[in-house]
């Protein structure tokens, strides 16, 4: 609902031929699946798994302070792959196909505090299906954010930018909170309703796991680096929630990615749902190793038009996709995670203030700064 | 707690797969071709593994292109192999996935998921005086489990293959025969035909005096069954057959929701998700577009065809399809 359409150019036929383009990328993909893929994947959780438990064991010592860098480095690693290759991809159902119950989306379990279940019902389905329609997406700014000129401004706004680096260190309790709807369950008193408190015991129960095994069990086993222990696992999980929580602002926040209406996605077609997709997303550009430490998220355009596709395919889908972009005249916006970040940052703090009336009364979409 | 939310097992099965206690699973050690398009597989059961009777089964899970499918074949091995091992032996069919993989491509090394052995196509303990094998194909494989694993003194075979070199264990059949612990018939069916089975009056004179164990194609086994019913001896024929009928993908058929308990006709473009709530059944759902995967659900039987690519999907143990983007391709029974 930006005061200029980027996609008015295109007629509806256009519109379903680049559907079709798209739907034509995905086919191929899936009929290439084979040995290779889960082959990656599997090296993948093996090499995570292996990475915690030397972190882990080093952190026994971490009475030490090289101990202490080196475990506190590495269990940050192993839990930002846990999280974002491992977890997100594989509850998306990503690696589905591969038949192994193992690493199935209906049953992988990751290092978060909210669980898979509820997590998979307000990510993959509320937040993939209504990609950045107001009011129906809650990823955009979780409830707490005023992220659209469009949206109306309250005093409560003026805050945003501490919300926002409040979420950040305790993302993944922001998750939590998110997936179970706390605010309006608060609100509206709906905390009685027995669904909602079998969904609030559920994420109570992960909690206690989790925070049982970080900062009580692995502690104890530490003995003499009791403290050293739980001060590196606090800092493992701030560090995997910093950038986690970075990796995605990138996504959907920068300069340049729309937002819609409601209304606009009634009686939307599979080309309309692309083109909102191509729209709604931002990616980070890098190094292989910078794709990989975000879950390949960096491919945020490419993973929302093909959620379900294997990760590692997203870098060979970009070079397509973005050659749909061009013929289309399309913005892909994309660039490296520090001016992202900004980017992304600069909304919030803009959007704290309510909109600057320009002469003619339109908003101001601070154009400048769309990256290009 | 230590692992949450992983098991502790997550990362013993890193070190020590074939560990007591894992989930059952395999390593291949070897595989000696056969014939031109059978192989045996030499595998090194998990600690777990109960061990087998002769003319047992094993449904194996192996990774083809990626994707884990599950086929049963027959033990081969005899019961008490001194290293441990156990074989199972594999003839390719033509597009058989899995056994293709095995005959063809598989590198030793590799991990595969087991199931415990199991059926009832065994000798029983009280060992009949006369014997009677009655096989074609790769039905000779369990039989060849039972003729390793233990010595008999009467005991004949009959056996169906289109070429001599097509007979799997021909040498070590021929060996048996040399040391007199077996009467061998061969039957070649491309030079002799099929076996009429009105001639075994003539190769066995006294089959219906035996005990009989029978395994081969369904042609096979039908008439097998006529003949020992018609004579009133079908108590001492023993059959084992082969994996049921293969699916034939149609347009639309009859869905079994079958933990409701309904049926219902579907035509071949309705999604599963809509069939079934149309019917009352509570199904699972989310974005109704393929992308959450929050409808997903076991495929007991049939097949389904994805209604985005058109790719056909059979059920098989462990399969699991989103409703929302699947359709009746044929008749097919849903675990709603
Ligand atoms: S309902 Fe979302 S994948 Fe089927």
């Amino acid at each position: 609902m930006t005061a200029i359409d980027p996609t008015a150019h295109l007629t509806s036929e256009q519109i379903e031929e680049l559907g079709r383009e798209l739907d034509a990328i995905r086919d191929e993909v899936i009929a290439g699946r084979g040995e290779k893929d889960a082959a990656y994947i599997r090296k993948v959780i093996a090499a995570q798994r292996k990475l915690e438990l030397v972190s882990r064991g080093v952190l026994l010592f971490s009475i030490f302070p090289p101990a202490w860098l080196l475990g506190t480095a590495g269990l940050s690693v192993a839990k930002i792959m846990d999280n974002m290759e491992i977890g997100h991809n594989i509850l998306h159902g990503q690696w589905d196909w591969m038949r192994d119950p193992k690493i199935h989306s209906t049953t992988w379990e990751w290092d978060h505090v909210s669980p898979s279940e509820q997590w998979k019902h307000s990510h993959n389905e509320l937040h993939h299906t209504y990609t950045n329609v107001i009011g129906k997406d809650n990823d955009l700014g979780y409830g707490i954010m005023r992220v659209d000129e469009d949206q109306k401004w309250h005093p409560f706004h003026l805050g945003q930018p501490l919300w926002n680096f409040l979420n950040a260190c305790f993302f993944e309790y922001g998750i939590a909170a998110y997936d179970l709807e706390l605010g309006k369950n608060l609100h509206k008193r709906r905390r009685k309703t027995p669904e909602f408190r079998a969904r609030a015991k559920a994420v109570g129960r992960k909690i206690r796991k989790q925070v049982l095994k970080d900062y009580v069990i692995h502690p104890l086993l530490s003995g003499p680096s009791f403290l050293p222990t739980l001060a590196a696992t606090f800092t493992a999980n701030l560090v995997r929630n910093l950038w986690t929580h970075s990796v995605i602002m990138c996504g959907h926040f920068p300069e340049g990615v729309q937002v819609f209406e409601r209304r606009s996605i009634e009686g939307e077609t599979r080309g309309q749902w692309y083109l909102r997709q191509m729209m709604g997303s931002a990616n980070i550009s890098g190094s292989k190793a910078m794709h990989f430490m975000t879950g390949n998220l960096s491919h945020q355009i490419e993973h929302h038009l093909f959620p379900d596709l294997p990760s590692n395919r997203y870098a060979e889908v970009a070079v397509k996709v973005r050659a749909l972009f061009e013929k289309y005249e399309l913005e892909y916006v994309t660039g490296p995670l520090p001016k992202q970040v900004f980017s992304a940052w600069h909304k919030v703090f803009r959007l704290a203030l309510p909109n600057k009336e320009t002469k003619a009364g339109a908003p101001d979409h601070g154009k400048e700064l769309v990256a290009a | 707690m230590v692992t949450t939310p992983l098991l502790p097992s997550d990362y013993l099965d890193l070190v020590s797969p074939l560990r007591a206690g894992a989930d059952l699973c395999g390593r291949i050690e070897a595989v000696h071709p056969e014939t031109g398009d059978a192989a045996t597989v030499v595998i090194r059961p998990g600690r777990g593994w109960r061990g087998h009777t002769a003319g047992q089964y094993v449904r194996i899970g192996v990774d083809v292109d990626g994707v884990r499918l599950w086929r049963a074949y027959s033990l081969t091995s005899p019961t008490h192999r001194r290293d441990g091992r156990v074989t199972i032996t594999v003839k390719a069919i033509p597009d058989g996935k899995v056994s293709n993989h095995l005959v063809r491509r598989v590198k030793p090394g590799t991990l595969v998921q087991l199931d415990h052995p199991t059926g009832d196509f065994v000798l029983p303990q009280a060992r009949p005086a006369k014997v009677f094998y009655l096989t074609a194909g790769s039905g000779i494989t369990p039989v060849m489990g039972m003729l390793r694993d233990s010595e008999l003194d009467d005991v004949v075979m009959v056996h169906c293959a289109p070429r001599p070199q097509d007979v799997i264990f021909r040498n070590e059949l021929h060996d048996l025969v040399a040391e007199k612990k077996l009467r061998l018939i061969e039957v070649h069916t491309d030079t002799d035909g099929m076996l009429d089975i009105a001639r075994l009056d003539e190769l066995v004179p006294d089959w219906a005096e035996r005990e009989t164990w029978a395994c081969g194609p369904a042609g096979l086994l039908d008439a097998a069954e006529g003949h020992w019913t018609g004579h009133g001896v079908q108590e001492r024929l023993h059959t084992e057959r082969f994996r049921p009928g293969i699916v034939v993908a149609g347009d639309g058929g009859e869905v079994t929701f079958s933990a409701s308990g309904k049926t219902v006709a579907a035509d071949g473009a309705t999604p599963l998700l809509d069939i079934g709530e149309e019917a009352g059944v509570l199904m699972p759902s989310g974005c109704r577009m393929g992308i959450c995967f929050g409808c997903v659900t076991p495929l007991k039987a049939g097949a389904v065809r994805d209604l985005r690519t058109g790719g056909i999907t059979e059920a098989e143990p462990g399969v699991l399809i989103q409703t929302c983007v699947s359709a009746a391709a044929g008749p097919c029974d849903i675990e709603r």
